[in-house]
């Protein structure tokens, strides 16, 4: 368990940051570190320089700015488990987040980490994607918004490109009408999704005029279910139509992901299941704001 | 009266572990030390043609590199297998592979650099050219003819067979019988997973010739004496094994492993101190491993429930090489115990030790037991659906009766005492069984899947008399050493050969000690894992550290009392027979006359001024009593759980766990339950969770704690928990096993809940861990 050599840099802010990674070319951005340095350890990951962004206060917190709520990279699965701004706006967030690892790990984890990750049986890329966020990176160019729908790419990739920095993600609060639930098969070993699946639902005179409905672990990337989500717009929410809705949850899914913990099939079987359940309680949610 | 035993006092070890301030061998520093790193198999089977190590020689800061060549030429003995059945196959084992690789982690080559990191780095640097070779991972298949062999000189991989019970009573009960159900089982393999990775560090004096080896071990003695008698050479008298704190073990750190040779054979080859950790996937790839049986078994039984015979047949895998114990396990921990808690005279086990390609296979909290109460209790469940009976009645009908012991099983071992219906009876009332039973039946109207499981196991702790294990293969003898040393101030020092790797023994055996003394608590001072402050032990497993090594103090205490007696005597002018040693207080007084006493200080110190001592009394006060048990202890239990399935996802939860167990008298309370919580929580892991997963090309899947899943606080309800006494008749202390209880009755209740759960769909085995896909595959296949 012992890395390769690396050099280590500090950031102490975006632009630096910006700068340390366009002067070292094949760096890693080190944040929370609990993906990136178990691998290091093992010597999956062997970057030949490190730059720390965890201590550049910009990169850290959480705001509402509107209807927006912007996340900086840096901030940690337990802070946005605690805060209470998003379980206000955006309360699907800090149940993904509460259900990631122990609370060592979601006192170390952060956002940004998880997504540029990309790892596919993570919890917050499949809820990030089902919020519709965007993800904002700086580099040398400046900074460009990347659609989450559009930045999970495959396994462990993403649209950000060599020397960006992700620097805060931006998710829409809920509006009236509005909740959502996440629901996970937890392995369990590593705690990580096997499947989970996060709903969002909005209702208004009773009937659904929006529904998300996006399932992780199951494949290389978030798939958001479009025939699930289709077939619930404009019905009314109750056992039947979720469960029709649910029931074709499987067609998003045409190659999942299979090892011996969990084959294919019963991946497609969780991911029904759960998508059931995570729809029922986005319903009762959302029937109470 | 007891002061101290029986009482919950705190652990005195604990401040010191949980503020991080242990004493592990990771934690050893000294001037001029080397890092040692590993170079491994990524194999698991393949022909070595080539080792290249220059370019790892000439990477800055190595001190040096070695093969399995180098240590055979440089004097290293193949490591032995201390248990040795009749017709054994013992295939060759060096400390790092020679020619030819047989499993994924086999060592090939080590290592010696100025820093882990650099040593890691050499790692990469060497080149090792593999011809693969075919591979076999499962028991049976590999005894199938055309099976890749593991070891030339091995024909059929099979090391070793064994057989026990009688084979005509059992053939009689089969024909006897008015049912009969089958069972075709895996108990799968396992991995230890000690908190702490094994370690060692090793320091040579060129000049005494003398070399101290500190190591992860369980027992220090016997890994000194195979490393002076095989495998390394250095003569007992100049060669201290130390075993300081050890983050537990499981029995993972009993054997003796190859790194405790490369060590100090390392240090002594570059006259540098040297020190080799490993890591957690090391500890995945060469720890060995726990279980891994294929098993065909049957019971017989009568209309009635009595059960008329029992068949067992096992292929036992032992992996790659026979690790210290392995034949051990399968043999005399394993079919010895097919009598579990029932009175059946038709019993007949054998078995086949086979060779894989695999880790090597030893013992693992429980060892055999657990595999030996699996099987009965699962086929006891079975038997009872059959008869129609309730699995607890059906138990109770065939339990040795409480006025029956010690009773004779017909597969060996002679049970020294027992209260199986009591034992029943307190965990049905702890549970409410019936009322269990009633919301059962509710919740199955209302379509949920509820199970109820119930088991009941033996388990044969404290091994062991030396002539019976010399008797079925051992090569050592299974007694304990306790030494007291009295200071001349009457402070104590007790040393002792048990081990101590999270057990707390440094306060169980001060309270043994203090209360056989009548002295206080805080002035007994432990002292364990040392072969140079402790006279020769045989260390910790198998139970019986509280049996055998606190009997052994008890025994050595004894002798103090006697020789304070003829002190005390002899200065109160009074006969040895008129003095009274009073063990509340410590005070020894002329019996009718209680002034007229010495303080257990006051004899301490005319013991070393020796200015007033009978003529036949020689200074000092300080013995040693070598305590060998004459049976094993028998503790049993009750448990039952209940869960419940989801049936859309085939999730289990665990929804209750109450637990009655018998482990003779008790100690320190506080540590009892520790035991038995921490052992069934790693039952359940078997039940549930956890597996040693090996793909078709050897290739371990489960190498992390990512993969490899163990039992977590979040999955478990409280434990209720309760205990019945039946002092064990033969060892002083009247106590039998704890360590091991929880972990062999909790894996079969848990299974036998599941199972009970799916029973309305006709699901009547799977096998562990019942992992959620399994068990929806299961329901998936049942509806279909």
């Amino acid at each position: 368990m012992y890395s390769a050599e690396f050099e280590y840099y500090r950031a102490t802010s975006v632009a630096e940051a910006v700068e340390l990674m366009r002067a070292h070319p094949g760096a890693k951005l080190l944040a929370g570190g609990h993906s990136l340095l178990p691998q290091m350890k093992l010597r999956v990951s062997q970057p030949a320089a490190l730059v720390d962004i965890s201590r550049a206060a910009e990169l850290s917190g959480i705001t509402l700015d509107g209807e927006m709520l912007r996340i900086g990279a840096t901030t940690t699965h337990a802070a946005l488990a605690a805060s209470p701004v998003v379980s206000e706006h955006c309360a699907i967030l800090s149940e993904a987040a509460s259900l990631i690892g122990d609370q060592q790990v979601r006192n170390r984890g952060t956002i940004g980490g998880s997504l540029a990750h990309a790892d596919p049986a993570a919890d917050l890329p499949t809820v990030i994607v089902a919020l519709g966020g965007t993800l904002t990176a700086a580099s040398a160019a400046g900074p460009r918004d990347v659609l989450a729908g559009e930045c999970f790419v495959d396994l462990f990739t993403t649209a950000l490109t060599e020397g960006e920095v992700l620097t805060r993600v931006n998710v829409p609060a809920y509006g009236a009408g509005t909740g959502g639930a996440y629901a996970k098969h937890r392995h369990p070993a590593s705690g990580y999704a096997v499947v989970g699946v996060a709903a969002i639902v909005t209702v208004s005179d009773g009937r659904c005029t929006r529904a998300r409905l996006v399932v992780g672990g199951a494949q290389p990337n978030p798939v958001s279910a479009s025939a699930s989500e289709a077939a619930l717009e404009g019905q009314p929410l109750n056992e039947a139509t979720i469960a029709a809705a649910a029931a074709q949850v499987a067609q998003a899914l045409p190659n999942p992901l299979s090892d011996h913990y969990a084959s294919a099939d019963y991946r497609r079987q969780l991911a029904t299941v759960l998508a059931r359940r995570a729809l029922v309680t986005a319903a009762e949610r959302a029937a109470e704001r | 009266m007891a002061r101290y035993v029986g009482t919950p006092m705190k652990r005195r070890e604990d401040p010191r572990f949980i503020q991080g301030k242990g004493n592990y061998v990771a934690n050893i520093q000294l001037p001029g030390m080397v890092s040692l790193a590993i170079k491994r198999s990524i194999h698991a089977h393949a022909h070595i043609r080539r080792i290249d190590t220059s370019r790892a020689k000439a990477l800055p800061g190595v001190v040096g590199v070695f093969t399995g060549q180098d240590l055979i030429d440089g004097g290293v003995g193949k490591l032995p297998c201390g248990w040795n059945v009749p017709d054994i196959k013992v295939p060759a084992r060096w400390p790092l592979a020679v020619d030819r690789a047989r499993h994924v982690g086999d060592g090939l080559a080590v290592v010696a650099a100025e820093s882990a990191y650099i040593a890691a780095d050499a790692l990469d640097l060497i080149e090792v050219d593999y011809q693969p070779l075919p591979v076999v991972v499962d028991a049976r298949k590999a005894t199938e003819p055309g099976a890749p062999l593991v070891h030339d000189d091995v024909p059929g991989n099979v090391s070793y067979t064994w057989a026990i019970g009688d084979k005509a009573a059992m053939e009689q009960g089969f024909a006897a019988a008015d049912h009969v159900v089958d069972l075709e089982l895996i108990n799968q393999r396992l991995i230890p997973n000690a908190l702490e990775p094994r370690a060692a560090a090793a320091q040579w004096n060129p000049f005494s010739e003398e070399m101290v080896l500190w190591t992860t071990s369980q027992n220090p003695h016997p890994i000194r004496l195979l490393l002076s008698a095989f495998t390394l050479g250095i003569p007992e008298h100049k060669l201290r094994v130390i075993s300081p704190d050890v983050g537990g073990g499981f029995g993972s750190k009993i054997f003796h492993y190859p790194e405790e040779i490369i060590t100090p054979w390392v240090a002594r080859r570059l006259n540098r101190p040297a020190k080799w950790v490993g890591t957690r996937s090391e500890a995945s790839m060469t720890d060995s491993q726990g279980r891994d049986h294929v098993t065909h078994c049957r019971m017989a039984v009568l209309n009635d429930g009595t059960i008329t015979g029992i068949h067992v047949q096992t292929w036992s895998n032992q992996g790659a090489y026979l690790s210290t114990f392995a034949p051990l396990i399968p043999t005399a921990l394993y079919l010895t115990l097919l009598s579990g808690l029932y009175k059946v005279s038709g019993i007949y086990g054998e078995m086949w030790g086979t060779l894989t390609n695999t880790v090597p296979v030893d013992a693992y909290r429980g060892a055999g037991r657990p595999e030996a109460a699996y099987l009965l209790e699962r086929l006891a469940d079975l038997a009872a659906a059959r008869v129609g009976q309730d699995p607890i009645e059906f138990r109770r009908k065939n339990f040795i009766p409480k006025d029956e012991f010690p009773y004779q099983t017909p597969v060996a071992f002679a049970y020294d005492s027992g209260d199986y219906h009591h034992l029943f009876d307190r965990v049905v009332e702890m549970a409410d069984y019936p009322a269990m039973r009633q919301a059962q039946t509710q919740a199955r109207q209302q379509g949920r899947l509820v199970g109820i499981g119930v088991a009941g196991c033996i388990e044969a702790s404290g091994p062991a008399p030396s002539r019976v294990a010399g008797a079925l293969g051992s090569a050592v003898g299974f007694w304990e050493s306790g030494a007291i040393r009295v200071h001349p101030s009457g402070k104590v020092t007790a040393m002792t050969g048990s081990h101590a790797h999270g057990q707390g023994h440094e306060t169980t055996f001060a309270q043994v000690v203090a209360d056989e003394l009548g002295v206080a608590f805080e002035d007994v001072e432990i002292v364990h894992g040392d072969t140079a402050r402790v006279p020769f032990g045989m260390g910790s497993y198998g139970s019986r550290s509280a049996a055998v090594g606190g009997s052994a103090l008890v025994s050595s205490a004894r002798k103090i009392r006697q020789k304070a007696i003829k002190i005390a005597a002899h200065q109160l002018e009074a006969a040895d027979e008129d003095m009274v040693y009073d063990q509340a207080t410590g005070k020894v007084y002329v019996r009718g006359a209680p002034d007229r006493s010495k303080s257990f200080a006051e004899i301490a110190l005319a013991a070393y001024t020796a200015h007033n001592l009978p003529d036949e009394v020689e200074a000092g006060l300080e013995e040693t009593a070598f305590y060998d048990p004459a049976n094993f202890t028998f503790p049993n239990s009750a448990h039952i759980a209940q869960v419940e399935i989801d049936r859309e996802t085939g999730e289990i939860a665990l929804q209750r766990y109450v637990a009655v167990d018998d482990v003779g008298k008790v100690i320190n309370p506080m540590i009892v339950h520790g035991q038995l919580v921490g052992g069934i929580v790693q039952g359940v892991g078997q039940a549930l969770w956890e597996q040693a997963v090996y793909d078709e090309a050897g290739q371990l899947l489960t190498t992390n704690l990512m993969e490899y899943a163990l039992p977590r606080a979040r999955e478990f309800p409280a434990i209720e928990h309760g205990r019945i006494e039946t002092p064990s008749p033969h060892n002083p202390l009247g106590v039998k096993g704890v360590g091991e209880m929880g972990t062999i009755a909790a894996t079969p209740a848990v299974v036998n809940a599941v199972l009970d759960a799916l029973a309305p769909l006709g699901v009547h085995h799977l096998d562990m861990p019942l992992t959620p896909q399994k068990v929806w595959q299961a329901m998936q296949a049942a509806q279909a």
